[in-house]
């Protein structure tokens, strides 16, 4: 199952050019791009881990993407993302985010019900991929 | 630009297609301004505005290949930029980045420009990061190193300048098409620096020596700047400045045209002083404007 997350997660995969445009339009906009990685594709799982630091005062997406190629390198099976920042008073929120990569096999989710008191049905949704320790996933 | 203002050669009985016509990509890149503009504003350097136009004839040709479909791969435009201080190398670098920007060579544009210390760490593992940080933001532009020859330290090798020099090498060769890098510095250390970084040196396809300014070229650049901060020069101060100059050159650690532009922030300064001495008169718009000789002659060079 497909994981749909961020911008343009419904289309198909960007190429590498559309990401460098995307990231050129982020750097116009004064944004600050970030490279981020997991392999938890739970909804819920926000907080992903950061690759290096976040690229404050670039001018072409060539910088970002070096990052981007490096990232996929290491983790050529996790899920990674762009997030671009904007640090204007009042926004100070990431104001893009889309994934880059993704695993070739995605297993998708499993619902899970759990019986409570008074025939109430508690309802949450778990990764297959995740059942596995963190590193061993997508493997 | 004799070269590329003569007509494109025509192949015979081709299509439209199949000529380019060098004058139109010329007017096109709009590149004559910026060029026009080095030679307006920058009084001197000769053999460095003529390697700049050879530079973009070459790139104005590539261009007119590539629409051709001749490829013959990017050419490298690394430089490496010698001369003594004050002789205009980051001015130059700054046009630079402007000029390859116009010919489509680097995407933005924009100079960075930095020293050892920007690019060299302090403890073990600083450097790499540090390095490619700095690099990160030059691309898309020009990366211009200033002092370059600091980056090496034979006298310490442990020095992790060494570190910096090998990621550089690297993206200077991978990422042709996404940064030049531009090395300045004094024309002896310089050449000591390449001398024991050989790959640096074959990777450098360009080197530029700026010539010292004589007295004539000094003394125009000093009007320039006057002009430029709104002031201007009376009979005698002309006359100062014309025997200053000579007496400048031969003082120790002169620095070109940065000791000219010191000088005359010096004599700045003493005109305030004058003005203030004859206070009571209201002063009008050339009294504030003028730099008399006795401004410039209180200058240590004269005593």
């Amino acid at each position: 199952m497909r994981i749909t997350q961020g911008t343009f997660s419904f289309l198909p995969d960007l190429t590498d050019r559309e990401i460098s445009a995307q990231i050129d339009y982020a750097l116009e906009q004064g944004w600050a791009i970030g490279v981020e990685y997991t392999d938890d594709p739970h909804p819920r799982n926000f907080y992903w881990d950061l690759w290096g630091n976040p690229m404050f005062d670039l001018r072409d997406a060539a910088g970002a993407m070096t990052e981007v190629s490096a990232c996929r390198k290491a983790f050529p099976r996790n899920y990674i993302r762009v997030n671009a920042f904007d640090a204007t008073r009042g926004f100070e929120t990431t104001r893009l985010s889309f994934i880059v990569n993704r695993p070739a096999d995605e297993p998708g989710f499993q619902l899970k019900r759990t019986e409570m008191g008074g025939r109430q049905i508690q309802y949450t949704v778990e990764s297959y991929a995740a059942s596995a320790p963190e590193g061993r996933r997508y493997e | 630009m004799n070269e590329s203002t003569a007509p494109a050669p025509a192949e015979d009985s081709a299509g439209a297609s199949d000529r380019v016509d060098l004058s139109a990509l010329l007017a096109d890149s709009r590149v004559t301004d910026v060029l026009d503009e080095l030679d307006r504003e920058l009084i001197g350097l000769k053999p460095v505005k003529s390697r700049i136009r050879d530079v973009a004839a070459l790139l104005l040709v590539e261009r007119a290949r590539k629409q051709l479909g001749l490829n013959g791969g990017s050419p490298s435009l690394h430089m490496s930029f010698t001369g003594n201080p004050g002789t205009g190398k980051t001015t130059v670098a700054l046009r630079m980045a402007q000029i390859l920007h116009r010919l489509g060579y680097v995407r933005k544009g924009h100079l960075v420009a930095v020293t050892r210390d920007d690019l060299v760490g302090q403890y073990i593992g600083h450097t790499a990061p540090k390095t490619k940080e700095i690099l990160k933001k030059a691309m898309g532009g020009v990366l211009f190193i200033d002092e370059a020859y600091y980056l090496y330290r034979p006298e310490n090798e442990r020095d992790y300048g060494q570190e910096a020099i090998e990621i550089l090498l690297q993206v200077m060769e991978n990422q042709r098409d996404d940064l030049v890098v531009i090395l300045a510095g004094y024309a002896d250390r310089m050449e000591t620096f390449f001398r024991s970084n050989p790959g640096l040196s074959s990777r450098i396809a360009h080197h530029l020596a700026f010539p010292d300014y004589a007295a004539r070229e000094l003394e125009e650049i000093a009007q320039r700047m006057l002009h430029g901060m709104q002031y201007r020069l009376s009979e005698s101060g002309l006359a100062a400045l014309h025997e200053y100059i000579p007496l400048r050159m031969q003082q120790p650690h002169f620095a070109n045209a940065r000791s000219i532009r010191n000088a005359l922030d010096r004599a700045r300064l003493r005109q305030a002083t004058r003005l203030f001495a004859q206070n009571g008169r209201p002063l009008d718009r050339d009294a504030l404007m003028t730099i008399e000789g006795e401004d410039l002659r209180i200058s240590r060079v004269f005593t």
